[in-house]
């Protein structure tokens, strides 16, 4: 599921609840998961690391 | 303020018989009706109980029953943590008409080294928060400013000792818990490694993330009680001088956004341990920019299972932040909670690195002195940061990778609040950074003996 479209339903979920307050939390929320899904240290199904951790960078 | 002894200084008074349990007990009680009105530190007050602990610790003293050094010493207690017999409120409505049915083991381990268990203190709501503000019972206050909060979650704990209503508290770290309400109110804040004391008997807040441990006037206060909790005696081989102590100086992130007064006492602090002879080195987190974003993903997931039955059942009963923020964890997908796990691992890795070539990490431990009650955001270096973002960023990191972190104050604004900076051990090895952290106390604070 992509961000967008997940931040969309989760909304609509939200104020279906009667929960409209939350449409702020979930846009950090959403741009919290963004951040996570597009480090690098992120494997997907072409890595030659197959998954492993990554290395500590230096610094 | 009436507890101006240490815990260790307390306990050799006792063990002489130069003061008496029942008349330390006594003063912290009064304290505790003099102060707790404007304070609200305590949601519940042991009266009774604490002043027939005190009375047995006197009677065994004499009798030559010499239990350790939190004997007769009073202590209280984050109400998140069972007690036989009385409520854990967790400062919430949700959980009103609970009485613990067994004490946590923390909380029997107190028991064993005599200590008087004062009370339960006021938190903020499920530890859900670092300003105490949402709490059913309202703001814990700073004892030095009531206008400005002593720092979340465990505020009422931090409060309790600085106004001298306890020698010592027991609190819970997820993400800063301890050390940001004792570097907000000048005191010594420990959290130790992950796993090493039980969280059983403790209302959680995630499963992964929680710590127990104490908030005292010094480091000799937080091995005395770190002890105990953890059933063992501490064995000392780290070096007893601040001399030759190497340091990691956490810089990046971790200095990026910081209150000019922070700033300054953090790097006068740095300038007085070179002084002493330790040895400073800058060190960096590659990925500490995507803390925040894994710790939010590992906390509120974890939260939310335990809150999920209440949360549709008695939804109004949580104050309005919080039960947001639980809702928040509802929303979670599993691969982004996967993803930060995977993260977690990333950053356990990269501070074992940073520790590789020194004793222990340094850095401040909040960005700001305590702030006022009722704001939501500060502005530092001319942007507008979200007070819960900016007390957490420089301490959740430790409870995601686990390594043991300390915070001892070392200087206060022009107006008299507190500053904090904090020291980070290497894994599992709480005792070993204990015995840095003496050595390098002296140190840090402007004006503390040497």
């Amino acid at each position: 599921m992509t961000i967008k479209t997940w931040l969309d339903n989760a909304v609509q979920d939200a104020e279906r609840r009667g929960l409209p307050a939350l449409r702020p939390l979930l846009e950090s929320l959403a741009q919290a998961a963004s951040a996570l899904r597009t480090a690098d240290w992120n494997a997907d199904a072409t890595d030659e690391s197959h998954g492993a951790p990554t290395e500590p960078h230096a610094g | 303020m009436p507890a101006e002894r240490t815990v260790a200084q307390l306990a050799q008074a006792l063990r002489s018989r130069e003061i008496s349990a029942a008349a330390v007990c006594d003063q912290c009680l009064a304290a505790i009706t003099r102060r707790n009105p404007s304070l609200n530190a305590f949601i519940t007050v042991f009266a009774d109980q604490a002043r027939e602990q005190a009375r047995r610790a006197d009677d065994e003293i004499a009798a030559g029953r010499y239990r350790g050094p939190l004997h007769g010493v009073p202590v209280s207690l984050k109400d998140l943590i069972d007690v036989k017999g009385s409520p854990t409120t967790a400062a919430s409505r949700v959980r009103e008409g609970h009485v613990a049915a067994a004490d946590a083991p923390v909380v029997t381990r107190l028991k064993e080294a005599g200590a008087v268990l004062i009370g339960k203190t006021n938190l903020h709501e499920f530890a859900l928060g670092t300003t105490n503000e949402d709490s059913a019972f309202g703001p814990a206050r700073h004892p030095l400013d009531p206008a400005r909060s002593p720092g979340g979650s465990s505020g009422g704990s931090s409060a309790s000792v600085l106004a001298g209503m306890a020698y010592a508290s027991i609190g819970t770290d997820t993400g800063g818990s301890i050390r940001i309400p004792s570097a907000a109110c000048g005191l010594v804040g420990l959290k130790p490694a992950i796993g090493e004391i039980s969280t059983a008997g403790i209302v959680p807040l995630s499963s992964t993330l929680d710590h127990v441990g104490p908030l005292c006037r010094s480091v000799e206060d937080a091995a005395i009680v770190y002890d105990v909790l953890r059933g063992t005696t501490g064995e000392n081989g780290a070096p007893e001088t601040a001399d030759g102590v190497r340091l990691g100086v956490l810089r990046g992130y971790f200095t990026a956004v910081l209150d000019t007064q922070v700033a300054s006492a953090f790097e006068q602090a740095c300038a007085r341990l070179r002084d002493a002879g330790a040895r400073l080195a800058d060190a960096g987190i590659a990925h500490a920019g995507d803390i925040a974003p894994i710790y939010l993903h590992l906390v509120l997931s974890e939260a939310a299972v335990y809150h999920a039955k209440t949360l549709e059942s008695r939804g109004d009963d949580y104050t309005p932040n919080v039960r947001q923020r639980l809702e928040m964890g509802r929303y979670i997908l599993a691969e982004d909670y996967v993803r930060a796990r995977r993260g977690r691992e990333l950053l356990t890795t990269e501070v074992d690195a940073a520790l590789a070539q020194c004793d222990a990490l340094l850095l401040p431990t909040v960005p700001i002195p305590a702030h006022k009650i009722g704001v939501s955001t500060v502005r530092i270096g001319g942007s507008e940061e979200s007070i819960r973002n900016v007390t957490l960023r420089l301490t959740q990191l430790f409870n995601v990778t686990g390594h043991p972190a300390i915070t001892i104050p070392c200087g206060a604004t022009p107006e008299g609040l507190p500053i904090g900076a904090q020291l980070v051990g290497h894994t599992g090895a709480t005792t070993r950074l204990l015995a840095v952290a003496r050595a390098l106390e002296p140190y840090l604070g402007p004006g503390r003996s040497r």
